[in-house]
Formats: structure tokens, sequence, C-alpha cells
């Protein structure tokens, strides 16, 4: 067993894949929480496509897609947050434009400057082909998201609770506002060469879905989807490694089980309580 | 004599002068004039539209006015930011989160300096008076999701006394509660009263109100009338802010009908 476990670790490709594996896992699985409480699974998923023409222009001129990170991260929210806040067609349909139109842009500018890219690793990650400059960006990536999130929990969960009883109590929400965007962007474009455009939704949402299953409060529920996250990345490149199967989709699947377990584990600890009650 | 009268000094607290907000080209409060003394405890009554969350909204700095003045303590609204304590209607909030009460009442002390993740014992010493003072403090450590409606509007009080501001603004505070812990959340309102808080609550219930309430704000977006709740609501303010639906409060005893006014 032990032997299986530390097996990939002969190989340098490898290693840098499990650091990035867990980099991005724990970086979306740590604000999944505060996106799926605030219904922000749309709008991560148009932040994600709305990579694709930054990618296209970046790489033309010549950068990586993990050098694009923080830039691109930036850029993105920003402007969808101030379109959103600037256009009365409704929060749904406006990041629907975005994400429909910014994606196909994407496409359009990769064919137009005759840009390198394999589609299908940007789509569903490729994580097998991260250099080792990747791997301190994503390092980097993590370490900034962990901290902001430290140093700004409580202004942000305020925030996210009730955002009209913290700017009336004082704090600066158009502030908070974007620093949420832009973390969330940072995690995804960090996160980009781990599980591609499609799937890194499943990286930021299904951990905390899982974790909200089996947990009572936010904070625990953090912790637990910080674990499933991690958990999930790493095992599905373990999986990837000794099956063959593409890394990004069997991560997913694992987050996909993890969930499927929860699900179960709270189906039965609720009837367990109901028994419980009934026989009180 | 009582803490109430100590504190009750007749100097104004809250002054509208001709307080005019708009959305766009609709008017949502248009001449808005009154004068709110310190320690008192005043309902705002008016019909949905009317201007009554448009009015606390404009008190806590959310919306701008378009003319007139609003003064707190003879201070703009956007000067004592964070001094006024608001709890506002429950359907604004993210019931979503999994929050323990003790995390909600926090927020009442977060500002926006940022601060450790764990609480001095000062913080967590506020956070318990403010859940005792609204009879909570067993409560501490539950998941909101596990309150009734009336709990969880006596937690949201208890946050706004955490932040421990001269006034209190409460905006339908008896909505979606039943008649037990409307007078649980009325008895509490007038402990924190007694306290020399001023309170001004957004209410639909135009009931008893003179037995309540020190004085009534009648809007239906201009003043309709302001002052004692048994001199003030006459059957003519009530259709001045009800129109048509005026029938189903002619019958109350506390309206000054004009029978009543003979036998004064």
């Amino acid at each position: 067993m032990i032997e299986l476990i530390l097996d990939p670790f002969k190989y340098d490709f490898m290693i840098r894949s499990l650091i990035t594996a867990f980099a991005s896992g724990a970086m979306l699985s740590l604000l999944g929480p505060f996106a799926i409480n605030r219904n922000m699974g749309f709008m991560a998923d148009a932040m994600a496509h709305a990579t694709l023409p930054i990618i296209a222009v970046g790489v033309f001129l010549g950068f990586s897609i993990s050098e694009l990170g923080v830039p691109a991260a930036i850029l993105i929210a920003i402007f969808l947050g101030v379109i959103i806040k600037n256009t009365n067609v409704g929060e749904d349909t406006a990041i629907g434009i975005i994400f429909s139109s910014f994606f196909a842009l994407g496409f359009v500018l990769i064919s137009l400057l005759n840009v390198t890219i394999n589609l299908e690793d940007l789509l569903f990650g490729q994580i097998l082909a991260v250099s080792t400059s990747d791997v301190y960006i994503v390092i980097s990536l993590l370490t900034l998201v962990f901290l902001i999130v430290i140093v700004y929990f409580k202004q942000l969960l305020f925030y996210s609770f009730d955002p009209i009883g913290a700017e009336v109590k004082g704090l600066n929400t158009t502030f908070l506002n974007y620093l949420f965007l832009i973390l969330l962007s940072i995690a995804i474009v960090g996160s980009l060469q781990t599980v591609g455009i499609i799937l890194v939704l499943s990286m930021l949402i299904i951990p905390a879905a899982a974790a909200k299953l089996v947990t009572d409060t936010f904070v625990t529920s953090i912790k637990v989807s910080v674990l499933f996250g991690v958990v999930s990345s790493i095992t599905g490149l373990y999986l990837s490694y000794f099956l063959n199967l593409p890394s990004g989709p069997s991560m997913s699947l694992v987050a996909a089980t993890i969930f499927v377990l929860a699900f179960l584990s709270n189906k039965i600890r609720k009837k367990g309580s109901l028994a419980t009650v009934t026989i009180s | 004599m009582d803490t109430k009268e100590v504190n009750s000094v007749n100097t104004p607290l809250i002054v509208s002068d001709g307080c005019c907000v708009h959305f766009g080209n609709i008017p949502a409060l248009e001449g808005v004039n009154f004068s709110i003394s310190r320690g008192k405890k005043v309902a705002v009554v008016g019909p949905n539209g009317g201007g009554k969350s448009t009015l606390f909204n404009a008190l806590v700095g959310l919306v701008p006015l378009t003319e007139g003045s609003l003064k707190i303590d003879g201070k703009s609204p956007n000067e004592v930011k964070g001094k006024v304590s608001y709890v506002p209607q429950k359907d604004l909030i993210n019931w979503n989160f999994p929050l323990s009460v003790k995390q909600v009442v926090e927020m009442g002390i977060t500002t926006r300096k940022v601060s450790s993740l764990f609480n001095s014992k000062k913080t967590n010493d506020k956070i318990k008076k403010a859940l005792q003072d609204v009879g909570l403090e067993e409560k501490i450590n539950d998941n909101i999701k596990s309150l009734s409606g009336g709990q969880l509007q006596r937690v949201l009080i208890a946050r706004a006394l955490a932040q421990d501001s001269e006034i209190l603004l409460l905006d339908e505070a008896f909505s979606a509660v039943d008649i037990g812990a409307q007078e649980d959340i009325m008895q509490l309102i007038n402990s924190i009263n007694l306290d020399g808080k001023t309170i001004l609550i957004a209410t639909h219930d135009v009931n008893n109100l003179e037995e309540k309430f020190d004085e009534v704000l009648c809007l239906n977006k201009h003043c309709c009338a302001y002052g004692d709740p048994s001199e003030v609501l006459t059957p003519e303010v009530i259709e001045e802010m009800y129109g048509s639906h005026t029938e189903q409060f002619m019958n109350k005893s506390h309206f000054r009908t004009e029978e009543n006014n003979s036998n004064d």
C-alpha cells in the first residue's frame, strides 16, 4: 500500500502535479462555502469561461496560463462586477451574456491569431504538463487567497450574510464585493491547468456542497470543504496515474463520489434523529 | 424617577426638514418634516410603498436625499454611519449561511478595521450581555436555522444592541412572527427603551399604538401626521394614508373620532 502511494513520487512531473493538485483543491474549496451560500455557481462558471479570450491573447503574446493568472483574474472580476452592477437586465441574464459571448470570443481569437493551444487540455485540464514555475505560481496564489480570507474573514462573512447590515455598520461593501470576486477569479484562473475551464466549477462547488451536508456550522463547513477538495484532487490524480485516465475529470468524479456519500450520510443522520424523536 | 425620565430630555435627536428621496423620477419621500426627541419610542406606519423603509434607509445613509435635510444629533446620516443600529427586514438577509447565534451577534461589533479571527474577552462579554438582554444567552452556540421567527428577530435585536448605539431602527419587526412572539418583542423593546435608547419601528400593525408607543409617524410618501398616537390618528389621517381601505380602522376605539373630540 505504502509503495503504491509513493510510486508517483519517482517522477518529477508527478511531484509537481501533486503539489499543484493540492493547491488547486485547497484554494477552490476554501472559497466554495462562500460561493454556494451566496448562490454564485453560475458567476464562477462565467468567470472560468470568460478567461478564454485573455488566455488566447496572452498565449499569442508568449505568456503561460499561470503567468496570466493574477492580471486575468483581476480584469475578469472587475469587468463582471461592473457589468452586473450597471445593467438592469438581471444578474443571471448579465452573467449569461458575458459567459457565452466571451467564450465565443475566445474561440474566434484562437482561430484568428492562430494560437497553438490544446483545446481539450484547456477545457478539461492537463495537470501533468505543469512546469516548476507553474507550481511556484499556484502555491503563491494559494498562500495569497488563504491569507486574505483569514484577514478579512469576519468582514466577508458579515457582507455575505447581510450586505445591507454590513453597509449600515460602515463596512466598505464595494471593496468587499470586489475583493471576493477577485479571490474567486484568482482561484479559478490558478486552477485552469489542473481541472480546466469546464470542470473548475466542480472543484469549487462539489466539495463545499458535500461539506454543507455533513456539518452544522459555517466555519466547520469550510474546514471540511478544504479536506474534501484536497482529497478529491489528490485521489483523482492517483486514479489518473494508475488507471491512465484524464486527470481533471478523475478529480471531478472523486468529488462527485464524496458528494453522493455525504448525501447518503446526511439522509441516514436525519432518519436516525427522526427515529430518536419518535421513540422519545 | 425612572431611567427613561432621566434620559428623556426633550432635545431633538432626529430632525427631518423637507426631506425628499426620489428613485429616478419616482418620488419615495416628499417634503417630510418631523422632529424626534431623545428616548422616544416611535411607530412609523403607512401603506406599502409609503416610504417607511426608504426613510430608514435615508437615516442610515443608504439612500441619498434629493432635497431637504435629515440630521441625527446635528450631523448627516453619513457622518454618523455605524452609530445607528438597524434591524433590517428578515427577507433581506441571506439565511443560507449556517451561522451560530454568537456569530450573528458579533457582527454588531465588527468594524471595517481588520480584526483577529479570535475574539477578545471584552468582545465575548459584549456578545453575552446582548444575548442576556434579549433572553437568548442559552442559545449562544445554536445554529440560527434552529430558531423560530421570533427568536431570529431577537438575535437581530441583540446584534443591534451589541453595536451599543443610541438609536435603534427596526424595519417590520413584527412581520412573520406569531402574536406571542410579537408581545415578547414589544416587551423587549420597552426594556431597551427604558435604558434610554431612541427606537423607531416600521410596522403595519396600527392597533393600540397609543398603548405601545410614545409617538407615531404617519407616512404616505409625505408626512401625514406626527405626534401622540391618541391625538394624531384621526380618520382623516388614516384616509390620507390608506385611502379607500380605511373602513377596517374606523371602528377601532383608539382613533380620535369627532365624538371623542366633542367629549374632550
